[in-house]
């Protein structure tokens, strides 16, 4: 295919390689262990897994799987509240796919659908506003998640529906923001990280600018990154660069989406509808400040938040579970405990082992041979 | 060819509950449906098949069952009638066995339209004589409105499988090469743009086809096949970790060697989908001995349902029961089983 086949030609690949094994040598030379890089996105992990980068790199250098899965850092509290907004009679719930096997205390989206809530998979909150257009004696709820990347399409279709005053449609909040994610794994004491690839979809909304504190302040290295294979291989060799060169700067791999500034239309309309909340709760990492963001009161009308009574009890991660160490690159996924055990794509415990973008599904998915080979 | 053309007469505009009451108006429904068209019927309650017939074909007899629930029931390049001739007649073909006959049994949601089931079951005609098999026996149920979903055709077949003819999921062999029979992925790509979620504009249609002369092609060419499966829901990366752990070997696939149409890579891309995991109904996978493959090959691109037909990769000794696939890229990586449903409601 035309403008994707450019973006995976294994011979430039191979180049690419050449000059990142180069790099690595140089760096590994009097040092104990291995680079350890983070891509902070999900679509990241799921490239690398994809098309098997991770066994392609120099033994010395090491990805670890960042935060930037919004269903994997969804905590289970908030789980159960999305079922018992579904289970309340004439409510159409709305999701995208990947949240509906996500396991709650006591149960899925998907089990909630096979109990008997009217639960739906859509591809966009347009088309949970269509829903509720065409059911006006339902009330359509649509489970709006993700970090910068998915708000604006939210943004927008509050404002739509505001517009056209369709008044049983309404948003179950759970936006997060990527900065005070990656400042959270950056004060981690127990941080073992050289560098960092930045999500490239969240940076085409909020550009370049808001990681100068990662290279000012922590000293660290960041690429913003594209989603082919090429982009990744690109922008470790950019990193590689950077720390050979003793550099720490914020740098743009995947310019050709990515403006400095971002896109102001997305950053107006997120502006006008969200507020930050004071704190947000994540699996794994706990509670982070300001890393969430609500409806704004003008537009309670469409916040499910204060229409509908939302239980907002707080579960604690299963003990067994080592979501938070995988997060924040302290352990592998195949160090967890349970990985593989008794946590598994078809028995997920934790969130990491429900997405695609999970550090752990793609690990048991699609990384397995490697360490099958070593064993 | 009479689709459209059959007067409504007795029947009514669409199914009722009457319809499946046992009396007169369910007579009337079977009849103008289904008997005329099947030419099956008589006046016995089941199918009666000479054993004589039978015996003569082979040394034993190959019996399979499917559900088809298919929404929606049209689709680019075929129904819900075609597939549920098609799906149960290749899965007796990649057992060996030359199909026979098949059953026929329908559930139909109150309120479906007559010319719908006509439809349907002119298709199902049409491709039961184009695979050479007769529709001999059926059941007619209509259920309440929401009870099921417009209409689901169940239908069973038997065949015989020839002497000699020894194809079983545990057989592949180190050293062994793998084959698929064109295009994967059209029929799971298709059905998920005809459901208009998405309103992409791309010319798909569904590859649903009998498979079982292609079958005996192949096996002219090499009697002695080791493995062989249609990659029906949950595609080709199903199939081959069906057979990766059934001999306990490792399947490795080459990503550059895979037959993908652009618009189904396309349609993937968009959507993150693999099409490893998409719905054929009219793909098989064979694992055959290394020095019959080219054979194999030659043989099934010879035959309209293998023109575009590839040898995908080999079977190697280690790392066991896994399928592995090399990317396009360079990489490696494990190709696993789909877990939970890619797309509900495909076949």
């Amino acid at each position: 295919m035309k403008y994707v086949d450019e973006f995976q030609d294994p011979t430039a690949a191979r180049a690419l390689l050449d000059r990142i094994a180069e790099l690595a040598a140089r760096l590994a030379t009097g040092r104990s262990r291995p680079l350890h890089l983070m891509e902070v996105c999900g679509g990241h992990t799921h490239t690398i897994s994809k098309y098997g980068i991770e066994a392609m790199l120099p033994k010395s250098i090491e990805l670890v799987h960042g935060p930037g899965c919004p269903v994997c850092v969804l905590p289970m509290g908030r789980v159960d509240d999305c079922v018992a907004l579904a289970e309340q009679p004439g409510v159409i719930f709305t999701t995208f796919g990947d949240a509906m096997r996500v396991p709650g205390s006591k149960k899925s989206l998907m089990g909630a659908r096979a109990d008997g809530a009217d639960v739906r998979m859509v591809y966009s909150p347009l088309d949970a506003l269509q829903l509720a257009r065409a059911n006006p004696d339902k009330q359509v709820i649509f489970f709006a998640l993700g970090f910068e990347t998915t708000m604006p399409s939210s943004a927008f279709t509050v404002l739509q529906a505001q517009a056209e005053r369709v008044h049983n449609f309404s948003l179950f909040c759970n936006h997060i923001t990527i900065v005070p994610t990656i400042k959270a794994v950056l004060d981690s004491p127990e941080l073992m990280l050289e560098g960092f690839l930045g999500p490239g979809h969240v940076s085409m909304v909020i550009g370049t600018r808001p990681y100068e504190f990662i290279a000012s302040r922590y000293a660290k290295p960041i690429v913003v990154a594209g989603f082919e294979p090429l982009d990744i291989l690109q922008s470790i060799w950019m990193l590689l660069r950077q720390l050979d060169e003793g550099r720490c700067m914020v740098e743009n791999q995947y310019s050709r989406a990515v403006p400095a500034l971002g896109n102001p239309q997305a950053l107006a309309a997120i502006a006008q509808v969200f507020e930050l909340r004071e704190f947000f709760e994540w699996r794994g990492l706990g509670s982070i400040d300001h890393s969430g963001v609500r409806l704004r009161a003008a537009f309670s009308a469409f916040d499910a938040e204060r229409r509908f009574a939302v239980p907002n009890v707080r579960i604690a991660d299963p003990k067994a579970c080592q979501c938070g160490e995988v997060l924040k690159g302290v352990i592998k996924p195949w160090q967890c405990k349970v990985f593989g055990s008794a946590c598994t794509p078809d028995t997920p415990l934790g969130a990491l082992m429900v997405s695609s973008e999970g550090a752990c599904a793609a690990q048991y998915s699609h990384g397995r041979t490697r360490r099958v080979g070593a064993a | 060819m009479t689709s459209g053309l059959r007067p409504r007469g007795k029947l009514g505009p669409v199914v009722t509950l009457a319809h499946g009451g046992g009396g007169r108006a369910m007579h009337d429904l079977i009849d103008e449906v289904f008997v005329r068209r099947f030419g099956s019927g008589g006046v016995e309650d089941q199918a009666r098949i000479a054993l004589a017939d039978v015996a003569a074909r082979g040394d034993r007899l190959a019996f399979s069952t499917d559900s088809y629930v298919v929404d929606p029931l049209f689709f680019p390049g075929g129904d819900i009638g075609r597939l549920a001739v098609n799906g149960t007649v290749n899965d007796l073909a990649v057992g060996g066995a030359t199909p026979l006959a098949l059953s026929c049994a329908v559930i139909i949601e109150e309120g479906l339209p007559i010319e719908t089931l006509h439809r349907v079951a002119e298709s199902m005609q049409q491709s039961a004589a184009a695979a050479g098999v007769a529709i001999v026996t059926g059941d007619t149920k209509v259920v309440n409105r929401g009870a099921a979903d417009k209409l689901f055709i169940t239908t069973a077949g038997i065949g015989v499988v020839p002497r000699g003819v020894n194809i079983a999921v545990d057989r592949a062999r180190a050293g062994d090469a793998i084959l698929v029979n064109g295009y994967i992925g059209d029929h799971g790509a298709t059905v998920l743009n005809a459901r208009g979620d998405l309103a992409l504009d791309a010319p798909l249609q569904s590859d649903t086809q009998p498979l079982h002369t292609l079958v005996q092609a192949m096996l002219a060419a090499c009697p002695d096949i080791h493995c062989l499966r249609d990659a029906t829901r949950g595609g080709l990366a199903s199939v081959l970790n069906e057979f990766a752990q059934a001999c306990g070997l490792a399947l490795c696939i080459d990503e550059t060697q895979l037959p993908v149409r652009d618009e189904v890579a396309g349609v993937c891309a968009i959507l993150g989908l693999d099409p490893l995991y998409f719905a054929n109904e009219g793909k098989l996978v064979a694992i055959v001995p290394a020095e019959s493959s080219s054979a194999v090959l030659a043989a099934m691109r010879a035959h309209p349902a293998g023109a575009h037909a590839a040898i995908i990769g080999r079977v190697t000794a280690q790392p066991s029961a896994l399928v592995v696939m090399r990317t396009r890229f360079g990489g490696e990586r494990i190709v696993d089983m789909l877990v939970g449903e890619q797309l509900p409601r495909i076949c």
